[in-house]
């Protein structure tokens, strides 16, 4: 399993922090359908945390579907792909909401808003590869 | 899980006439890494000496899984001190073989691979290394040991940041999950992430002890943001 990139900042629970992180890393590919999660040391050893938080991160994930445990072998992503495609816009949907709010907060009406994110979409049209990094923000130190 | 690793009843410790720990009730259970959080003098390093046997109470009582500290709960404690107890002259090698001597519950090839892993020299004399390769020597020999309890009293403090990320991940991928580490520190932001719970202590009494999310989510701030809140000036 690739190295994954882990976001977090402290101030809200890190376990719901936690599982957005794997939930970016399954959503964007990084750690596609049907592949095998590390073991709970590993993860936890990687994103420094403790492993009980992470447990309850990959808890949630196995809530919701998107992993799932394979007798002895192991965790593995999910290859059921309306839990994919579902658990990928509402994690869609709500980064979508969280960039209207921020617009939001400098004044910008709808229409302004619409307009906004439609010439920075044409902006980027070219390094649209890059798409992921858009989202990340910076691991606070 | 619901076992009792350590526990204080009507603690309290006085340096001569001048009291330290003033009354301090806890319970810590099996299986948790703890953040011991308080500012300089708040009596961090006191509550973790009572715990190790190293001092005696001076009033009430201290429990290491269930009796007072001793030679035998001594065997089930595993101590990193403020500052090191190892000689100069010792080489690294010495150092491992004077843990595999003294403690029964020592994994001298786990203490070997790590340090190899450091690229820490095992020919090495301790008083030729910096103060934070000293402290990895120290904490890889403390780790090494299937101990139900770890006393850290502040073990990041003289290392870099890269090597501050080592010591951590050492710590999570060390501990016997039915064993409780407890971590004494002021630098929370940067243990604050491993930890399952938190004491926050001061004058010599626990002023708040949670699970690390729980108090994320109820007060909406990290760890050392609370800390911060908590202990104004």
């Amino acid at each position: 399993m690739a190295r994954l990139k882990w976001h977090i900042d402290g101030t809200s629970p890190l376990y719901i922090q936690l599982a957005d992180s794997l939930r970016r890393e399954i959503i964007s590919g990084a750690c596609g359908p049907g592949c095998r999660i590390a073991s709970v040391r590993e993860l936890a050893a990687d994103a420094k945390v403790n492993p009980n938080t992470m447990q309850r991160a990959l808890f949630e994930l196995e809530r919701e579907g998107l992993i799932e445990t394979r007798g002895t072998t192991g965790k593995y992503v999910t290859e059921d792909g309306g839990i994919l495609a579902r658990t990928r816009r509402e994690v869609l949907d709500s980064v979508a909401d969280d960039l209207i709010a921020r617009l939001s907060s400098f004044g910008c009406g709808a229409d302004e808003i619409s307009r906004l994110i439609a010439d920075a979409a044409a902006r980027h049209a070219g390094g649209m590869g890059n798409r992921e990094k858009a989202f990340e923000t910076e691991k606070k130190e | 899980m619901s076992e009792t690793i350590l526990e204080a009843r009507g603690l309290f410790k006085s340096y001569g006439a001048e009291p330290v720990i003033r009354g301090m009730n806890v319970s810590l259970p099996a299986g948790r890494i703890i953040g011991l959080l308080g500012p300089n003098g708040s009596g961090k390093t006191t509550l973790i000496k009572l715990a190790a046997g190293l001092l005696t109470p001076t009033s009430g009582e201290i429990l290491v899984c269930g009796t007072e500290p001793d030679e035998k709960t001594r065997a089930l404690v595993s101590y990193l001190p403020e500052r090191t107890y190892l000689s100069g002259w010792m080489k690294v090698t010495d150092a491992v073989n004077y843990f595999s001597d003294f403690y029964a519950d020592f994994d001298r090839e786990r203490a070997l691979t790590m340090m190899m892993h450091l690229g820490i020299n095992p020919a090495s004399r301790l008083r030729t290394l910096s103060k934070g390769t000293k402290e990895k020597v120290q904490l890889i020999l403390v780790m090494s040991r299937r101990a139900r309890l770890y006393l850290l009293d502040e073990p990041i403090g003289g290392v870099d940041p890269a090597a501050r990320e080592y010591i951590l991940r050492t710590i999570i991928s060390n501990y016997a999950e039915n064993s409780t580490v407890l971590i004494s520190t002021h630098l929370i932001s940067d243990i604050e992430s491993v930890l399952d719970e938190f004491l926050f202590i001061r004058d010599g009494q626990i002023a708040m002890q949670s699970p690390a999310d729980e108090a994320r989510e109820k007060y909406g701030m990290s760890i050392d943001g609370l800390f911060r809140e908590v202990y104004r000036c």
